[in-house]
Order: structure tokens, then sequence, then C-alpha cells
């Protein structure tokens, strides 16, 4: 269990990280990275939201969608469950947490159409339909956790490498977005090393 | 609608509002199926029939959906016909379906589509809605026609699946792999910006040789 455990972090973390080997959640790795304060904002945000994504869909598509033979709406429903959740926890925090609503807000409506969040959930749900019901719900959560935390580790380090890249003088075609992108690349690549490690 | 309208939009859908190399939307699958050309054709296609389908009944709805809840409601639009998409898919291309994957659910928060909902279907009339749907689908396509034409002759020496280059050719990996996506985007979204600002220029020395003539005319008739 340990191991499995173990395996799942890394392999969610750093060997298929959801922005540089699955391509997840672009929109906002290349939107909301222009400091490192705010990309890490944007990055607990998504790892608080993907966590209970995971749970909350894992629960609707095993006692809801998979007893009434609906599983081909899962689309509609996890994207509406998800939307549902964001609403609710910026509901929450606003009265609860004042303090974590005032760090996180402002990326919280951004989230609900973040593919990464999707994305997490329907994984989730193709790699554990067949295991036992508690299982799948322990592993989900901990599989949205910790791919959240891989999105959060790219993010800060791509906004670190966007900060330096203000001084840099590229030509005029370059500028912005092409620039970024291509230095994602580069982080891609050193990501892309961990890609050979065989975790048996 | 007259037939220069649709000329414009489909340039504009195409060159000069590309949603991918103009706009940057919906950048996850771009760079995420664009390993060869037939899934960037692939992936085009289902989106394109998903923005048509939305377009028009989210234009045709448009004075049924209250303000407040619009998002919400384009929302769960676009996720059925994705959904019908999907199953249609799977049921008639296996194939594409396996390689596409989970991509192909995710058109769902693809934001190109959600913001031609908010910017054009929810303020227009249905038929131009679907043009709109189809030039900005058809300029989508293009952009990972492009990209993937790219990455599949550098990362595979084929195209559409068979071997195009000269024997001794060393299949470049690193261009189908992530990296290769990122790079090759960014490039190609710097040689569009290039482009644009080479015929922002020309437009603005024509537009400035026109006034020159224009003004030595007016000189020339004010000496007459």
């Amino acid at each position: 269990m340990f191991t499995e455990i173990l395996v799942l972090m890394l392999s969610a973390v750093l060997i298929e990280n959801f922005i540089f080997s699955r391509f997840m959640g672009c929109c906002p790795f290349l939107g909301v990275s222009e400091k490192p304060d705010t990309a890490l904002g944007m990055g607990c945000a998504v790892i608080f939201v993907m966590t209970l994504a995971s749970a909350a869909c894992n629960l609707v598509y095993n006692f809801i969608l998979v007893p009434f033979n609906l599983e081909y709406l899962y689309t509609i429903a996890f994207i509406l469950v998800i939307a549902a959740l964001v609403q609710f926890i910026e509901m929450f925090l606003r009265k609860a947490v004042p303090s974590l609503y005032n760090a996180l807000g402002i990326y919280l409506p951004l989230i609900t159409t973040n593919c990464a969040v999707l994305g997490a959930v329907i994984l989730n749900m193709q790699k554990y339909s067949d295991v036992a019901k508690g299982e799948s719900l322990l592993f989900s959560v901990l599989f949205g956790f910790f791919a959240a935390v891989g999105f959060t580790l790219a993010i800060v380090i791509f906004a670190g490498v966007r900060a330096r890249m203000v001084y840099s003088d590229p030509p005029k075609s370059f500028r912005g977005m092409p620039l970024a992108l291509i230095a994602a690349g580069l982080i891609a690549m050193a990501f892309s090393g961990f890609s050979g490690t065989n975790l048996g | 609608m007259n037939k220069l309208n649709i000329k414009q939009m489909l340039l504009d859908g195409i060159l000069y509002k590309n949603p991918v190399l103009v706009q940057l939307l919906g950048l996850c699958s771009v760079l995420a199926v664009t390993t060869s050309v037939v899934n960037g054709f692939g992936m085009g296609a289902a989106a394109t029939a998903v923005l048509v389908c939305s377009n028009l009944l989210i234009s045709l709805l448009r004075k049924f959906i209250p303000k407040q809840v619009r998002i919400a409601a384009y929302i769960v639009i676009i996720s059925g016909f994705v959904t019908m998409v999907e199953l249609l898919i799977k049921a008639y291309l296996p194939a594409l379906d396996k390689s596409l994957g989970v991509f192909i659910p995710l058109i769902v928060v693809n934001c190109m589509i959600l913001a031609r909902a908010e910017a054009f279907a929810s303020k227009n009339k249905p038929l131009p809605s679907i043009i709109d749907g189809l030039t900005m689908g058809i300029g989508y396509t293009v952009a990972l026609v492009a990209i993937s034409f790219i990455r599949e002759i550098l990362g595979a020496g084929t195209l559409f699946g068979y071997n195009i280059m000269p024997k001794g050719f060393q299949p470049m990996l690193m261009a189908i792999l992530p990296p290769g996506g990122f790079i090759i985007l960014g490039s190609l979204i710097a040689l569009m910006q290039k482009l644009m600002s080479l015929k922002g220029n020309k437009a603005a020395t024509a537009k400035a040789e026109d006034t020159a003539i224009k003004t030595e005319i007016k000189a020339e008739e004010g000496n007459e």
C-alpha cells in the first residue's frame, strides 16, 4: 500500500507532470505565471479544488452514474460537479476563512474551465473504475492532490523563469508568448529526463 | 449576409484572428494532440463540429438564457454536444478515439468554444453564428494541421503515417515529445507575429504613400 502511494506520488508529480508531459492546464500555466506569488496562489487554489473535485466526482460516479447506467453522461456530470464545487468553495471561504479567500479568491472562478481539474477527474475515472469503491476513492483523492502538486511545482518554476525573462532582449516577433512557450519547452526538456524512470 | 462578409470572416478565422496562433486559445489540446497530422485533423474536426452546434443552439436560445447563469448554461450545452461527438467517434473511429484519448471530453473546457459562445453567438442571429463557428473552427483546424505537419515530419519522418523522408533521415524524436510541442508552437506564433508586423508595415507605408500622393495632387490643384 505504502509503496503504491509512493509510486503514485512520484509519477503524478514528476514523471507524468500535468503540464510538461500531459499538457493539461496550459491556459492558467501561461496566463497567471507572470509573477511567482500569483503563480503560487493559483497553484494552491488548484491543489484545493482538484483534491475536493476528485473526491466529489468519484462519489458521483460510483453512487449516481454507475447505479443508474448513466456512465456515458460523465462529461456533463463532472463539469457540473466541478462548477458547483468551485462556487460552493468560494462562498464557504468567503464566510468562514476570509484570509484564505483573499489569497485564493480571484483564482477560484478561473478553475472551473481549467482542463487540469476535469482531466484529472476523467483520468481517475478511467484508471480506477474497476477497483473497489473505497480504494478507488482513496487513490482518486491522492492522484488529484499529487497531480495538483505537480501543477503547482511546474507553474512556480515557470514563473521564476519568466520573472528573469523580463530583462532579456529577444527579437521583436519573439516577445511575449512565443518566448514564454520556448522557455516552457526547455523546462519540459528537463522534466522529460524523469520519463526514463522505471518505478516497476 | 453578403459574400464579402463571409470571405472576411474566413480570413479572420484562419489568419488575422486565428484562435490558436493569434488569440492563443485552447492551447492544451493543441499541444497534446499535434503529434501526427491525422490526430491534429481529427481533433480540429471534432472541435469544429462542437463549436458549430453549440454556437447555433446558444444563438437560438440567446433571448431565453438569463444573464447571471449564462456561463453555466453554455457549459452544459457545450458538454452535451461534446458527449455526442465523443460517442460518435468511439463508434465509428475507434483508432482516433484511442489516440486522442482524454482530450475529446476535454473539448468541454476548450476556451475557444466558450469564448466564441460568449463573444459572438450570444449576441448574433443563428446563421452568422454558424458561419462564425465554421470559420473559427477551420482556423483552429488549420493551425492544428500546420503544427502537426511540422511535428510529424521532423519527429517521425512520416506524413499521414507514410514514410516520406530520404533513407538517411534520422527522426528528431524531440519534436513529437512535449518539449518539441512547446518550442514549435512558440516558433510558429513568433512567425505569425513577424508576418503580421510585416503586413502592418506594408499597410502603413501604403497609407503613407497614399496620403503623400493625395497631398501632392491637392498642392498641384492649388497651384493651378
